[in-house]
This record gives C-alpha cells, sequence and structure tokens, in this order.
C-alpha cells in the first residue's frame, strides 16, 4: 500500500505525516478505492499539489491553537467530523461533490426472481437482498448521502406466502439487533414509517428502540419503509390536517401543500424529505406506491440488474445519471 | 384524359391514408388479442427542444407538438382507448417567460376553439373534453375557452380526453382537502349534534373533490424526451402504473412507441391485475 501511495505522490513530499504536525489536505483520490479510500483519508498527506477539485480549507489543521481548540470537544465528534469531511471527498472518479443526492430512494425490487433463477429458495434471495442493502447503506454513508430510504416492506407485501413474510420480518429484526451498534459509531440516525401496527411485536420494540438509540445521530438518515404506503401516507397527512380544521387550529381556506407536506410519514427526519433520486431495480418501470407526494420532483432510475445483484458499480451508474440530468423545476434552463 | 388523370391524382392521397388506415386496424386487431390498457396518461415534453433544432420561432414547437397530439389521439381511441390525459401545462410553468407563457396561452385558446368546430377530432369521435387544474390561476379568456368546451361536450357519450392546465398534483390534493373541510365543517352550529366518526374526513371525502373523479387511474404514463420523472402529474393516480419514457420528443412521438408501449404493459399486465384485485 505504501509502495503505491509513493508512487502516486510527487517526489518531493513525504508520503506521510501526522496529522498533529502538518497543513493538510484531504486529498480526492483518483485511484478507483471506494470504501478502501477512506481508509487513505485516515492517513493525511501533505501535499497542497494534489488539492485539485476540493477546496483547501475544508480540511486543514494548520496550528496548535486550532489544534488546541479543537481538543477541548469530544474526540468522537471530532473524529466523526473529520471522517465525514475526507470521506465526502473520497468519490469514485466520475462523481462529483456538488451535485450528488442529498437524498436516495430505494425500491429493492427483485430478491425472488433471483433466488428462482440459481434454484434457490425464496429466502436465499431476500438474505442476498439484505447484504446489498448493507452495501449500499456502507457506499450511502461513504459518498456523503444524507438521507436514504429504502422501500422494505410494502402494504401490498402482505399478500404473500406468511413463510415469506416471517423470514423478512426476521431479517428486519436482524438489522435493529445486530447493526445498531454499527450504526450507531457510523452516526447513523435510524426512521422507521409505514403501518407499524401490522409488524409482530417483537419487530416494533426493536424498531422503536432503534430509533430512540439513534436518534442523536446525524452523519446519515436511513429511513426504512415497513408496511408503507405512499397513498396511505398521503391520505392520513390529509386527515391530519382535516383534524386541525375540524378543532379549528386551521381556516380551510389556510391549507396549503406545505401545511400537508409537513404532516406526512418521511418528515421523521426534518432534514432531506423528499428524495432527489428514486432507483428502482430489477428493471420494472413504475413506482408501486411509494413515496408518492415526495417524488413530485424526483429522478427516476430504473436499473435493470436486480437487488441482490445492485453494487457499488450499479450505484455509480445510477449516480452519475442523476448528475448528468438538468432539474428544471418547470422552468427553462 | 387530363380529367382523369387529374381525378386520379386527387384519389391518390385518399387511397394511401385509406391504405395505411387498413393496416393499421390490422395491427390494432392483433393488439387487442391481449389485455388494452383503458387510459393513457401524456407528458408532453420536448416541444421547445424540437423547436430549436429544426430553427422555429417561439411556439412553433408547440404547434407541431398540437398535430403530433391529435394524430396520437386518434390511434388511441381506434385501439378502444376510452380516456387520454395529456399535461398541457403545469403551474410550476408559469416560472417560465411571460412571452413563452403568453404564446402557449394563445396558442391553447386558438387549439380550444378549433375542437369545438365541425369537422375536428371531437365531433368525430363524440368526444368529452375535461379541463383538469386550478383554472382560476389562468387568465380569464382562457379560463372561459375551456369552460366553454367543457360546457359544449359534457353531453358526449365517447371517448374522454382529459387536459391538465395548471396543474399540480400537490395543488389538486390541497384543493380537495379544501373543498372537504367546507363541506364537512362549514357550519359550525350543527357540529355538537354530530357522531365525532362522521364529522372525520374519510378517504372517499378526499377523492370526491380529486379533478380525475370519475376518471378510471391511468394504465399507462409516457413521458416523451427520455426525461425520467413525473413532475408533480397524477402522482396519486399512477401509484401502480407502468410507466414509459421513450427518447423521442413529443412532436416525434410516433404509432409506433405507442404500440411499444401497449406491448409492454401487456407484459407487465399480469402483475398489476394481482395487485388491482388485492385492494
Amino acid at each position: 500500500m505504501y509502495s503505491l501511495l509513493s508512487f502516486l505522490l510527487p517526489p518531493s513530499s513525504s508520503p506521510r505525516r501526522p496529522v498533529s504536525h502538518s497543513t493538510s489536505v484531504a486529498v480526492e483520490a483518483e485511484c478507483t478505492h471506494g470504501r478502501k479510500g477512506r481508509r487513505i483519508a485516515s492517513s493525511v498527506f501533505a501535499s497542497d499539489s494534489w488539492c485539485t477539485r476540493v477546496p483547501s480549507n475544508l480540511f486543514r489543521l494548520e496550528n496548535k491553537e486550532e489544534e488546541e481548540k479543537k481538543s477541548k470537544t469530544d474526540d468522537g465528534r471530532r473524529w466523526e467530523k473529520m471522517e465525514e469531511e475526507a470521506s465526502l471527498l473520497l468519490l469514485p472518479p466520475g462523481l462529483l461533490r456538488e451535485t450528488m443526492p442529498r437524498h436516495v430512494a430505494v425500491i429493492m425490487d427483485g430478491n425472488s426472481r433471483w433466488a428462482s433463477f440459481r434454484r434457490l429458495p425464496v429466502s436465499a434471495g431476500h438474505e442476498a437482498g439484505y447484504r446489498a442493502l448493507r452495501e449500499i447503506i456502507d457506499l450511502s454513508s461513504s459518498w456523503g448521502i444524507r438521507a436514504l430510504t429504502v422501500f422494505a416492506f410494502s402494504t401490498e407485501n402482505w399478500l404473500r406466502p406468511k413463510a415469506e413474510v416471517d423470514f423478512l420480518m426476521r431479517l428486519f429484526e436482524g438489522l435493529f439487533k445486530e447493526h445498531l451498534k454499527d450504526f450507531n459509531r457510523k452516526g447513523i440516525r435510524i426512521c422507521v414509517i409505514g403501518d407499524t401496527s401490522k409488524l409482530p411485536e417483537s419487530l416494533q420494540i426493536l424498531s422503536r428502540e432503534a430509533e430512540k438509540d439513534t436518534k442523536h445521530n446525524t452523519h446519515l438518515e436511513l429511513i426504512v419503509a415497513l408496511s408503507y404506503s405512499g397513498r396511505s401516507d398521503i391520505v392520513q397527512a390529509c386527515q391530519k390536517v382535516a383534524h386541525k380544521v375540524k378543532d379549528g387550529i386551521l381556516d380551510p381556506s389556510d391549507v396549503t401543500e406545505s401545511i400537508i407536506a409537513e404532516e406526512l410519514e418521511t418528515n421523521c427526519t426534518g432534514n432531506f424529505p423528499y428524495p432527489d433520486l428514486l432507483i428502482r431495480t430489477s428493471g420494472e418501470l413504475r413506482l408501486s406506491n411509494f413515496l408518492l407526494w415526495q417524488s413530485a420532483y424526483t429522478e427516476l432510475f430504473f436499473a435493470e440488474s436486480l437487488w441482490p445483484d445492485f453494487g457499488e458499480a450499479d450505484y455509480i451508474k445510477a449516480l452519475a445519471s442523476f448528475q448528468q440530468r438538468q432539474r428544471r423545476h418547470g422552468r427553462r434552463i | 384524359m387530363v380529367t382523369v388523370m387529374g381525378k386520379i391524382q386527387s384519389f391518390i392521397p385518399d387511397l394511401f391514408s385509406g391504405f395505411l388506415c387498413f393496416l393499421r386496424g390490422i395491427m390494432f386487431h392483433v393488439l387487442r388479442h391481449g389485455p388494452m390498457p383503458k387510459h393513457i396518461a401524456f407528458i408532453m415534453d420536448g416541444n421547445r427542444r424540437f423547436s430549436r433544432r429544426h430553427n422555429m420561432k417561439l411556439g412553433g414547437g408547440h404547434r407541431v407538438g398540437y398535430h403530433t397530439l391529435i394524430s396520437t389521439l386518434q390511434y388511441c381511441y381506434e385501439m378502444g382507448i376510452k380516456y387520454v390525459t395529456v399535461y398541457a401545462f403545469s403551474i410550476d410553468n408559469f416560472k417560465r417567460k411571460p412571452d413563452e407563457v403568453e404564446e402557449m396561452m394563445s396558442l391553447m385558446i386558438e387549439k380550444i376553439e378549433e375542437f369545438l368546430q365541425k369537422g375536428s377530432v371531437i365531433s368525430k369521435y363524440n368526444m368529452r373534453i375535461n379541463f383538469w387544474g386550478n383554472l382560476k390561476l389562468l387568465k380569464e379568456p382562457v379560463r372561459l375557452a375551456a369552460e366553454k368546451a367543457m360546457a359544449a361536450t359534457a353531453a358526449n357519450s365517447g371517448p374522454v380526453l382529459s387536459i391538465c392546465v395548471a396543474y399540480t398534483l400537490t395543488d389538486e390534493i390541497t384543493h380537495a382537502i379544501n373543498e372537504a373541510c367546507k363541506e364537512k365543517y362549514a357550519c359550525r352550529e350543527e357540529e355538537e349534534q354530530e357522531e365525532e366518526e362522521d364529522r372525520a374526513i374519510s378517504v372517499d371525502d378526499i377523492e370526491k373533490y380529486l379533478y380525475t373523479e370519475g376518471c378510471p387511474d391511468p394504465d399507462i404514463l409516457i413521458r416523451t424526451s427520455g426525461e425520467t420523472r413525473l413532475s408533480n402529474f397524477l402522482l396519486l393516480q399512477t401509484a401502480h402504473c407502468h410507466l414509459q419514457n421513450p427518447y423521442a420528443l413529443w412532436p416525434e412521438f410516433s404509432l409506433w412507441h405507442l404500440i411499444w408501449a401497449v406491448l409492454n404493459y401487456q407484459r407487465v399486465y399480469p402483475y398489476l391485475e394481482k395487485i388491482k384485485k388485492s385492494k
């Protein structure tokens, strides 16, 4: 690794200096390291000549006074902020930081087909899909995406065979139980939307605990749509607004789009309620009742690959496609 | 001899169009062996780009787009598709340059007048026209023309053409809530007499005031020019709709794009039907 790094650096620079004694600028890796790039960011290079697409004041520890001021804050939070800023810059080649979507939504379609193509049981497809989800969460976290909404289980999915539904519920419990420490370490906040009253009691408890444990995390907002329907989301928002009118809090003529939008379930996170990019895998061209109001101006990307096969390369393709689009919102540019 | 040749020459275009019509009929007959959509919605995107590509003046692309709309309507109704909805003008489009908005409004008035003339496609198919949207945002001449067209065709029993003008779904739902609340909570003196359940707004109350009330949900939504976004168009109604986004600009949209969309719909029809039955 160090021989590779010394090859990349100009001969006059030293390959590595400790953070506290250097003027340092985080390097945007020109090589094809995705998550591996994060390991490079954690060791800092003293090389201003590598500051190409990165503002030089973004990541700098210049002198001891600044270092002492920073040392007064919590070390864990400081490290998280440094890692966040560094990781934001280490995007794969072809992706620009300035035009990265802030909120990505994913319809994870194709698990059953993936399993049937391989003559495996459906549960194997869902397990493979679960691993793909973990990878996309990690990538989103590394690339500075601030919110990721995943369509894990729709209201229509309750019609599937009971064994499959029970298996999926166990998978979701595993997501909240086994990876909670990992989410906290990476600053991922969990939010569950949908009609959770239909979920098993154990899953309801786990999801509430996961939301409570991670509510102070700010690096990535992971919104998991369980038993969710976009139509029901809009209807419940309308009913809440109507309730306010009934109670005299609002006049009917005061009801506006923003007042209705505030009551949508995706406002649980508050920062980025509307997705910039919505990805659907398996080549199907429909929204399947997912984030209807919220996807009014969302760019849609339909990937041909099935969800378990959707990996870093497909994700890069989707993000690159988003970055090439002109978002006009009805205007002319 | 010259007279006979002249008469034959005048018949040739009619013969040719008759032959094409016959071929189309055969194609549609084959298509109808599979499940056919009842409602197709179009986002007519790409008029301005077509204009620029062909060095046309302002509004030129929209005029060509109008002819594409008429031919598409004919193809749809020949196929037996009863409902067609088009996204003519969004509320967001008011942000465009004033001269462009003005050009579109005057084109709309001109074409609405053409619709109401004898011999137009509307009278040929006994079509009913709806204008969906917040018509109060339109200038009075446009609004009056739209209301006149709706009144003139209200009794028609043929296919239905719905034109979305000054429309967004978010505005449609806001309007529905406003109207539903006014109906339910207008007379506050009666509040104490009503049961609590009767005063809650239900899904039916909201759907009653949607512009699309009485019309089935679209089966296919086609957006031309290759853009893949819905731009606040019929979001609630297209929850389980099949989406198509051909690369052709709207003035270039042809019968082949339409047939391709219908074939793709027929491929996914079993899944969509399963979802509809489960509701």
